[in-house]
């Protein structure tokens, strides 16, 4: 038995039938196809699925489906504006805070929710941000000073 | 920033480098940023089916019965594969080049190994209701006794592990329990050292946990191929073996990878392709074999933990005399890729540094463990480990500063390394020099004037050979501007400096033709001549003067 539903994906309507009990991470991916939102742990603890919904990052693997009809939800896909890339995205770029890649796109999320509710945060606050998402290759600190650059508007390739 | 300093290895390679020092984009970046690299999990397939394993509860069992019968009935289920259905059930990864035999099953036969071993495997339309059906197979096992100690492992009555190694040490050359070296007399060398310093040292098992876990998708192709998308480090060993275990030419595979989401060596074992492969085979529908974190985390491959015995003998004036070994690499239940982590042990076992006497015993043992892998520099990362704590004991046993310690006992070009290789190249003497630069470590005159090019020779060092002058240097040492002992006692307790130091100077060789080495420094040194960068240690005179390739 599934059930339908309807959210707000990067700003378009979108809609899924899912299964009881189905994640919102396996929606995205599986029955919607927004295949930048990428699976660690499935269990809540290395932030590598991190969706923003109503603005707030949120572990799409432990979110069950159902519960973000009518809502709105941002992922790293929605973040390019056309062929602009978002300050971000260019400071990670910039800054080699990515290496294999597959953890960037929570990264991002959670530190889109930061600078979408501090637009000049401390160090420490990028650090607060980024607290629950593990990255195995590059380390922290070319992500923490990809943010800050991003939050200062350092980005060459600024949108 | 990073510097190319061609002063150190202009001699190394003609050309240049310009992209080193330079910021460079990588040609993938702009995917990771978009969320749109292609990792094998982004590939969708209609129909797609779902192989989940069952695994063994226990580190070492033999299995009674399976009853799979209510599995098969489940909601969902297409195909449960058992171990008979593999057509190759017995690969080792290296028998891809001819090392070692055939001892890891796809799926166990009679006896599970180590906890997580998989037993069965179920084919379904979803995951979950593979791990549903996976829920209702009963297993009846007896437990069998099992030994999680490397050392334990190889005493006289010690469970037996892998059923192709009895003895639970992999066989080298179809003889051999263990690699050795035996370079000089360590014997006769500790009884001349001044100092004999003994320790041991222990890492455990490390776990890779890259974000991404170990998976792959095989897709029937029209053409009686099949297409495999996966997270593999090593396409074409991984196509290889998964040709091997499905009795399939690799020219019927088609793999593509390239997209991994962190490996750091652990994924080079194909521990999902094979199976992925022959669900494919035996369903006609493509198939996802894809790890949880569990898995990951109890199946995936660690590094294997290692045990190491060290005694140096070392005399007064900071020569290292002997060194004996004895190493034990816990290979788990399997063989995977210890073997040959062992034999890179073997030949790193002196570290850079030149000793005269070696005498080392290592150890690839089986345990009731997950078996372990490559990771990082294996075989030789927890070996580095141990030896550099050892040079700082032998340098503060004979009262040397660490670093001019080790600049002494460094391998020089015309070295004889201890596995008879001849040392060659040679760059850690200019390395050490530049980093104490840089780090504004004092060393001594004598030593930012030693060269890797000079005073190479297997006999250098040798215990017996006390006819060399040696230099007397006096005993003190200018303290650091910020009066703090940088230099802190690790064996206790600390022996004292001797009241002299004597650094061990060598014999100048015949200058090379067309070429001008500095002459050996006499006791007042001469300023160094000038470097490129403008510095003036010891790295400076050592390629870029000369301006000749060594060999």
């Amino acid at each position: 038995m599934k059930t339908p539903i309807q959210f707000q994906l990067n700003g378009e309507d979108v809609a899924a039938f899912v299964e009881g009990g189905a994640n919102l991470l396996d929606t995205l991916r599986e029955a919607v196809g927004d295949l930048s939102v990428k699976g660690g742990c499935w269990q809540g603890t290395c932030g590598t699925c991190t969706v923003l919904i109503d603005g707030s990052p949120r572990l799409s693997c432990i979110t069950l489906a159902e519960s973000v009809a009518g809502r709105s939800i941002e992922t790293t896909a929605g973040l390019r504006r056309g062929a602009d890339l978002h300050p971000l995205q260019s400071a990670f770029m910039e800054r080699f805070a990515a290496q294999c890649g597959y953890c960037t796109p929570g990264m991002l999320m959670a530190a889109k929710a930061l600078l979408d509710k501090n637009p000049n945060p401390t160090r420490e606050n990028v650090v607060e941000a980024i607290g629950g998402n593990i990255c195995r290759c590059t380390g922290y600190e070319p992500i923490i000073n990809a943010v800050l650059d991003a939050a200062r508007g350092d980005s060459r390739h600024r949108a | 920033m990073l510097e190319f300093r061609k002063d150190i290895f202009a001699d190394e390679r003609d050309d240049n480098l310009q992209e080193v020092g330079q910021p460079t984009q990588r040609q993938d970046m702009l995917g990771h940023v978009t969320g749109t690299s292609p990792y094998y999990d982004d590939h969708r397939f209609a129909n797609l089916l779902h192989l989940k394993i069952l695994r063994s509860p226990h580190a070492h069992a033999r299995i009674r019965s399976i009853d799979d019968s209510a599995a098969a009935r489940a909601p969902g289920v297409k195909r449960i594969i058992r171990a008979a259905d593999v057509p190759v059930n017995l690969n080792t990864l290296l028998s891809l080049i001819q090392f070692g035999k055939d001892d890891e099953p796809s799926l166990a036969t009679d006896v599970v190994r180590y906890k997580g071993e998989p037993i069965l495997g179920i084919v379904a339309t979803s995951e979950r209701a593979a791990l549903e059906a996976l829920a209702l197979v009963r297993v009846s096992y007896d437990q069998l006794p099992a030994v999680f100690d490397v050392e334990e492992a190889l005493k006289p009555g010690a469970p037996s592990v892998n059923a192709t190694y009895p003895k639970n040490t992999f066989e080298y050359y179809g003889k051999y329990d263990h690699q050795k070296v035996r370079f000089g007399d360590v014997e006769a060398a500790f009884k001349q050292a001044d100092i004999v310093v003994e320790d041991r040292y222990q890492m455990s098992p490390i776990e890779h946990a890259p974000t991404e876990t170990n998976g792959s998708i095989a897709v029937p192709d029209t053409n009686g191929r099949f297409i495999v998308y996966t997270s593999t480090q090593a396409l074409f060993f991984s196509l290889d073996t998964s040709a091997k275990i499905n009795a399939v030419q690799s020219n019927q595979l088609h793999f593509i990878g390239g997209t991994v989401g962190g490996g750091f060596g652990g994924k080079v074992d194909t521990l999902t392709e094979p199976l992925s492969i022959l669900a494919a085979r035996l369903t006609g529908a493509p198939v996802r074999y894809r790890f949880g974190r569990h898995e990951e985390m109890q199946f995936g491959s660690p590094r294997g933990a290692e045990r190491i015995y060290i005694k140096d003998g070392v005399m007064k004036d900071g020569r290292i005399v002997a060194r004996q070994a004895r190493a034990y690499f816990d290979s788990g239940a399997y063989t995977r890729l210890s073997s040959y982590a062992v034999v890179k042990c073997a030949a790193h076992i002196p570290g850079p540094y030149t000793i005269p006497n070696v005498h080392a015993d290592i150890y690839c043992v089986f345990t009731n463990r997950t078996p372990a892998t490559a990771m990082r520099g294996f075989g030789v990362t927890a070996l580095d480990f141990a030896l550099e704590c050892q040079m700082d004991k032998l340098a503060t046993a004979v009262g040397m500063d660490p670093l001019e310690f080790r600049i002494l006992n460094a391998y020089r070009d015309g070295d004889m390394k201890a596995h008879r290789r001849e040392a060659k190249n040679c760059a850690l003497i200019e390395c050490a020099q530049v980093a104490a630069e840089k780090a504004n470590w004092p060393l001594r005159d004598e030593f930012r004037r030693m060269s890797s090019r000079q005073g190479g020779t297997h006999e250098r060092a040798g215990v017996a050979d006390r006819t060399r002058t040696p230099i007397l240097v006096p005993a003190a040492k200018p303290a650091p501007a910020d009066g703090t002992d940088r230099t802190r006692p690790i064996v206790t307790p600390p022996v004292p400096a001797a009241p002299q130091r004597i650094a061990y100077e060598r014999p100048a060789p015949p200058p090379p033709a067309g070429t001008a080495p500095p002459p050996p420094p006499p006791r007042s040194a001469p300023p160094p001549p000038p470097a490129p960068a403008g510095s003036t240690h010891g790295a400076a005179r050592f390629s870029s003067v000369f301006g000749t390739r060594r060999r």
